[in-house]
C-alpha cells in the first residue's frame, strides 16, 4: 500500500516546472489528495489551515496578493510554510511572487508552476493522488486486456493461468501482469489492476523460465494497467460438479466494493483455454453492448414453447 | 430398455432452467436417454437437443433409458420431474 507520494513523482507526472527548491523535489511527501486554495489564509486567518496539503495559488489568489505590501506577503507565506506542507503551486503560468519563493525556500519547500488554468490543475492533481494514494490489494492470478476488455484469470497454482496467458498474447492480446495482481478501486464500480514494478512484463512458465513479453512480442504485447471487468476463474473438471451450461447464471466475485462477472471455466485436456476464454470476452463485450445470446434464446424458446401449446389445443384429442 | 410416458404440467413448459436440471439429471447415468416429444426424438444430455424441442404445457413426452442403470436412470428423471414441478 502506498501512503505517499513524493512532490518529485507528482511533479513529472503533472507536468509541473520548478520555480524554486528543485532539491527539496525528493524529500517531500504528500499525503493527502485533497488540494488546498489558500485565499483567507492571505488575509491572516490561520484557523483550520490545512497545513499537509499542497497550496495551490490561482488567478485570484495571486492577484488578491499583489494588494498586499511586500512584508506582509512575505509574512503571510511564511506562516504557510509549515514542515507538513509539500509545496506551494501557482497555475496559469503566472510568475511566483518573490516573497513566496523567499518563505518557501526559508522553510525547505518546493514552489512549482504549471501552465494548466486552475480547476483543471486541481483536478489533475486529485485524481493522480486518488489513484497513487488507493488502497492496494494482491490477488492471485493473470490479468490480460483482451480486446478491450480487462480479463483476471484465477485458479489453483498449476492449473494453466500463465500458459493461457502466454497463447492470449500470442494470439495479439495484451499481458498486464502475472502470477500477482495489484488492485485498487478507482471509483465506485471500477477496479484497476496492475502489476508490481518488479514484475512488469514478465511471464513465468514451468520449464521455461521467466519470459519477458515485452522484449520477445513487441510493446504492443503488453499494457500498463486496465480496469478489471471479468474474472474467469479455472479449476479442473469434475465429474460431481454442475457447470453452467446456459450462460445465465450470474456469479460474481467481490473485489473492495465492486461486484466483479465471474465465470467458472473446467480445465480438460482437449479444451483450449485461451479460445475460450477469448469469447468469454467477445461475449462479455457483446452483452455490455446489449446483446446477450442466452436471453435473445429464452425469449425464443418460450415463443416455441407457446405455439406448441397452441397447436396442441387445437388438435382433437384421440 | 426402460421406457415411461410423462403429462406437462408446468405452465411455462420444459424452458432453459428445467431442461438443464432434466439434462444434470440423465448426464449421471451411463445408459442412452432419449426424449421423445411429437415423433421427435433428442438425447435428453444434450441441452441444446431438449430445447430445441419447445415443450410446453399438457404436451405428451416419452422417455426412454437403454443400458445397464436404465431403471434407475428412468425412477431418477422422474423424480426430477416430479420435484419440479413439470409433471405428477
Amino acid at each position: 500500500m502506498v501512503d505517499k507520494v513524493s512532490v518529485k513523482d507528482l511533479a513529472q507526472a503533472t507536468h509541473l516546472s520548478v520555480f524554486s527548491g528543485k532539491e527539496f523535489l525528493a524529500n517531500k511527501f504528500v499525503t493527502v489528495s485533497d488540494i488546498s486554495r489558500p485565499g483567507l489564509e492571505l488575509t491572516g486567518y490561520f484557523n483550520f489551515y490545512p497545513e499537509e496539503r499542497i497550496q495551490l495559488f490561482g488567478m485570484t489568489e495571486i492577484s488578491f496578493s499583489k494588494n498586499m505590501t511586500s512584508d506582509e506577503r512575505f509574512v503571510v507565506m511564511s506562516q504557510m510554510a509549515r514542515p507538513e506542507t509539500p509545496m506551494f503551486l501557482v497555475s496559469r503560468n503566472l510568475p511566483a511572487p518573490k516573497e513566496m519563493i523567499e518563505a518557501a525556500t526559508k522553510h525547505k519547500i518546493p514552489v512549482l508552476g504549471s501552465k494548466l488554468p486552475t480547476t483543471r490543475l486541481s483536478s489533475l492533481l486529485t485524481e493522480y493522488l486518488d489513484r497513487q494514494l488507493a488502497e492496494r490489494r494482491s490477488i492471485h492470478g493473470v490479468l490480460v486486456d483482451i480486446y478491450g476488455v480487462g480479463v483476471m484469470i484465477t485458479g489453483d497454482s498449476g492449473v494453466g493461468k500463465s500458459e493461457t496467458a502466454l497463447e492470449l498474447v500470442k494470439r495479439g492480446h495484451r499481458l498486464i501482469a502475472d502470477d500477482r495482481v495489484d488492485v485498487y478501486q478507482q471509483d465506485e464500480q471500477t477496479i484497476v489492476g496492475e502489476a508490481p514494478a518488479i514484475l512488469k512484463h514478465l511471464l513465468e512458465i514451468r520449464g521455461l523460465g521467466i519470459i519477458d513479453v515485452m522484449n520477445l512480442f513487441g510493446a504492443g504485447a503488453v499494457r500498463e494497467e486496465t480496469p478489471i471487468d471479468l474474472i474467469v476463474h479455472l479449476e479442473n473438471w469434475s465429474a460431481d460438479r454442475n457447470y453452467d451450461r446456459l450462460g445465465s447464471g450470474e456469479q460474481y466475485q467481490s473485489v473492495f466494493d465492486v461486484d466483479i462477472p465471474k465465470i467458472t471455466v473446467p480445465v480438460k485436456v482437449g479444451r483450449n483455454l485461451a479460445i475460450i476464454i477469448e469469447v468469454a470476452a467477445m461475449n462479455f463485450r457483446a452483452k455490455s453492448m446489449g446483446y446477450d445470446a442466452t436471453k435473445v434464446f429464452e425469449k425464443n424458446l418460450n415463443e416455441l414453447i407457446q405455439q406448441n401449446e397452441a397447436n396442441d389445443e387445437n388438435q382433437p384429442t384421440t | 430398455m426402460e421406457k415411461r410416458d410423462f403429462h406437462v404440467i408446468a405452465e411455462t413448459g420444459i424452458h432453459a432452467r428445467p431442461a438443464t436440471l432434466l439434462v444434470q439429471t440423465a448426464s449421471k447415468f451411463n445408459s442412452d436417454i432419449n426424449l421423445e416429444y411429437k415423433g421427435k426424438s433428442v438425447n435428453l444430455k444434450s441441452i441444446m437437443g431438449v430445447m430445441s424441442l419447445g415443450v410446453g404445457q399438457g404436451a405428451d413426452v416419452s422417455i426412454s433409458a437403454d443400458g445397464a442403470d436404465e431403471a434407475d436412470a428412468i425412477a431418477a428423471i422422474a423424480e426430477t420431474m416430479k420435484k419440479e414441478g413439470l409433471s405428477e
